[in-house]
């Protein structure tokens, strides 16, 4: 398994998502071109990149969307290939996509989809009531009304709703890695803390947990530290570094790496 | 969708009296509805309006719209109009069709009930609640008793208001059902009252409550309400290929009558109902009406609001599964007083080459100031094989009235899919749950027991709808 206890204290992060020479098309026409990128269990990444750079598509086909080609290429988690996994059988093993743009489900109320949701992950372990109380827990820490619970999923929600709606998705569900795309986007201030420090809620509880923060602002990193920045242009991953090159990008902007090498495994 | 004001309506729900043509009727006779009407011992009134509806259904044609080609597959020759339940030929438990019989395994239908709802035993166990109900609404002085007992125990209540809001002269089913109508349920609550529990159907025994012809008639007198349930979610099974009943509710003054309504026939079933209410000043009509089996269903649950501030709503409720399914389904609202508001509420699914239309009315007549109505339809196809259509008609005679109308027909979005699946349901859970959302208006208006039937019923219908 993932976790090592070498001794006290010490804990090994070890691979949990590794994604090697990677090619992936959508209606014949390719968006990424050879990624490489390895995300130990317990990592922070934050992948950014101007829009269209390529980053939805990633975000997209690591969890399966059958619109995105796989042309060459492996993506691995837990060292097992999962590129012919359907998107239900990789949340199974621990993966979960928060939406850029998540879609309304009218007539399934909150409650009932996450309920169904944990279940079809877990198994039907958790009485209703328990289910309820963590539920309410878990939307305190959001700021979300109770009543949302019953209300129907994303409908009629506002763009903000919608965001911290995703989080409290993740905060239900428990992924072992969490694929965030551009969780902060449309987001006002106070909005992208409660998401950011649910974010990390998360985290601190689960410290195994990756997460693959997708932005273009830098703004959200100031609350998430990441181990980890990749810089993606033209569906490739041209620069990665530590906290430093987000802040170095938000000064110089992304010209200065246009027209780079991708990174090879 | 746009909206044409005025517009021909091609598929016109009155049968026009030109061009028809004579339906040979051997198979039933004047002797049949004499015999009829002298079994039940009724008053010659009765007999009298039965002989009369005969003319009618003779001369009336078939309707010129709806499924043509499959209404004239009726062979009126080969059906029995009356069978006295006492007589009523039991059938084997053997003969009842597999796939029904699977069905009730898994809803989990008790044994007694599966006899009654597969036409093996015409009575349903349930003697002892209906008894106590019974008692319960002696105390009220509310009536609830079949159709028949209704005419020989109330006659004046019957005379006064049978066959007011559906003439025999509306259309040559309701014709039909007039001559040789048999069962059904008769409602009066007294002025005031009102009857909290809902009254169903299931609960009569001893009636031929799921009979070919039934007969309904539902009084609710000033400010009194009450809320009736027929049918169920179960599959019925029946060896009659027709089935036409007429049902009218008449809400006085300020009262309130909401009918529900799930029929689940089984597939050789013409299911040709003709429904109808009347809603005088103040009060409020509401129809929840599901379809769910029958070959061909054709039923526009209608509502004329004729006193002011009166209040009409149709929900219907349509599942078309297969090519031998065509649920022909709609409303029908009829503003003819002043300051009047309905809503109309249309779903549909269509999968596996089923076919689901909806035929509707909106009339505003001069006079009728004010008047606030949202009439929206939504039809949901599961494949490219399956069929929707949609046929809105408003007739609007007076200025100055709101009306909202909206039409959607969508199908199930890959994105939606994809969204729920990442979240770990199966591509089959996830298109359950889209279908359950969309169910949900009318779903969450059925009592309890109605609607979590209903949701294992569409789980059943909706296994192996993926690939």
């Amino acid at each position: 398994m993932i976790l090592e206890i070498l001794g006290e204290g010490i804990i090994k992060m070890t691979e949990l998502l590794k994604i090697e020479n990677l090619y992936v098309k959508i209606d014949e026409k390719e968006i990424l071109h050879g990624l490489n990128l390895q995300i130990n269990s317990g990592e922070v990444h934050a992948v950014m990149g101007r829009n269209g750079s390529g980053k939805s598509t990633f975000s997209n086909t690591l969890m399966g969307h059958p619109a995105y080609k796989i042309s060459s290429g492996q993506i691995s988690f837990d060292k097992k290939a999962i590129n012919d996994l359907k998107p239900n059988d990789r949340a199974k093993l621990g993966l979960f996509l928060g939406f850029q743009y998540p879609l309304s489900i009218p007539g399934v109320t909150v409650a009932n989809f996450l309920r169904q949701a944990n279940k079809a992950l877990k198994g039907d372990s958790v009485s209703p009531r328990d289910f309820r109380k963590l539920l309410y827990e878990k939307m305190d820490d959001l700021e979300i009304e109770h009543a949302f619970a019953t209300r129907y999923v994303n409908d009629g929600f506002s763009g903000g709703e919608k965001k911290r709606m995703e989080i409290l998705q993740m905060a239900m569900l428990e992924p072992r890695l969490a694929i965030l795309d551009e969780p902060d986007s449309g987001l006002d201030i106070d909005s992208l803390k409660l998401v950011a420090e649910s974010i990390n809620k998360y985290k601190q509880k689960n410290p195994l947990v990756a997460i693959l923060l997708v932005t273009h602002y830098q703004r959200i990193l100031d609350y998430i530290k990441p181990d980890k920045v990749h810089v993606f242009i033209d569906g490739n991953i041209v620069e990665s570094g530590g906290p430093e090159l987000a802040l170095e990008l938000e000064k110089k902007g992304y010209d200065w790496l246009t027209g780079k090498e991708a990174i090879k495994a | 969708m746009a909206l044409e004001l005025n517009n021909e309506y091609q598929y016109g729900f009155h049968d026009s009296e030109e061009n028809y043509a004579f339906k040979s009727t051997r198979g039933l006779t004047k002797e049949i509805v004499l015999s009829i009407s002298k079994m039940k011992n009724e008053p010659k009134w009765m007999t009298e309006f039965r002989l009369k509806a005969l003319e009618i259904f003779y001369k009336k044609p078939m309707p010129k719209w709806g499924n043509t080609g499959l209404l004239a597959e009726i062979d009126f020759e080969n059906i029995f109009y009356y069978v006295k339940s006492s007589e009523k030929q039991e059938k084997n438990w053997e003969d009842v069709p597999k796939e029904i019989k699977n069905t009730f395994d898994r809803l989990g239908i008790p044994e007694a009930e599966r006899k009654f709802l597969a036409g093996v035993s015409a009575q349903y166990e349930s003697e002892v609640v209906y008894h106590s109900l019974r008692e319960d609404l002696k105390k009220l002085g509310v009536l609830f008793l079949d159709m028949d007992s209704g005419l020989r125990e109330h006659p004046e209540i019957v005379k006064k208001y049978f066959a007011t809001i559906i003439p025999s002269e509306d259309n040559k089913f309701a014709a039909l059902n007039s001559a040789v109508w048999s069962g059904g349920s008769f409602i009066y609550v007294p002025p005031n009252t009102n009857v909290e529990i809902p009254l169903q159907a299931y609960f009569r025994i001893n009636t031929e409550n799921m009979g070919q012809f039934e007969r309904t008639l539902i009084i609710a007198d000033e400010g009194s309400s009450v809320h009736y349930i027929e049918g169920c979610t179960a599959p019925t099974y029946s060896s009659d290929s027709l089935h036409s009943a007429v049902v009218e509710l008449i809400a006085l003054k300020n009262a309130k009558i909401r009918y529900t309504t799930i029929q689940n026939w089984s597939k050789n079933v013409y299911n040709l109902v003709t429904k109808r209410a009347v809603a005088h000043e103040g009060a409020v009509v509401e129809w929840l009406d599901g379809n769910m089996g029958s070959k061909l269903t054709m039923k526009y649950p209608s509502i004329y609001l004729v006193g002011e501030r009166a209040h009409g709503e149709v929900v219907s409720v349509a599942l078309a599964s297969g090519s031998d399914q065509h649920q022909d389904a709609g409303a029908k609202i009829v503003h003819a007083a002043p300051n009047t508001t309905s809503v109309i509420t249309s779903k549909s699914i269509s999968r596996n080459g089923g076919r689901a239309t909806y035929r509707g009315l909106l009339k505003v007549h001069k006079g009728a100031f004010n008047v606030k109505s949202t009439v929206k339809c939504d039809a949901l196809m599961l494949d490219e094989k399956s069929r929707s259509d949609t046929y809105p008609t408003m007739e609007i005679d007076e200025k100055g009235v709101q009306i909202e109308h909206e039409a959607t027909v969508s199908k199930i979005e890959d994105e939606k899919l994809f969204y729920l699946m990442s979240r770990g349901l199966s591509e089959e859970q996830a298109k359950l749950m889209i279908v359950n959302g969309f169910m949900e208006p009318f779903v969450k208006e059925l009592p309890m027991e109605y609607a979590v039937e209903l949701n294992r019923l569409i789980e059943l219908e909706m296994e192996g709808a993926v690939g």
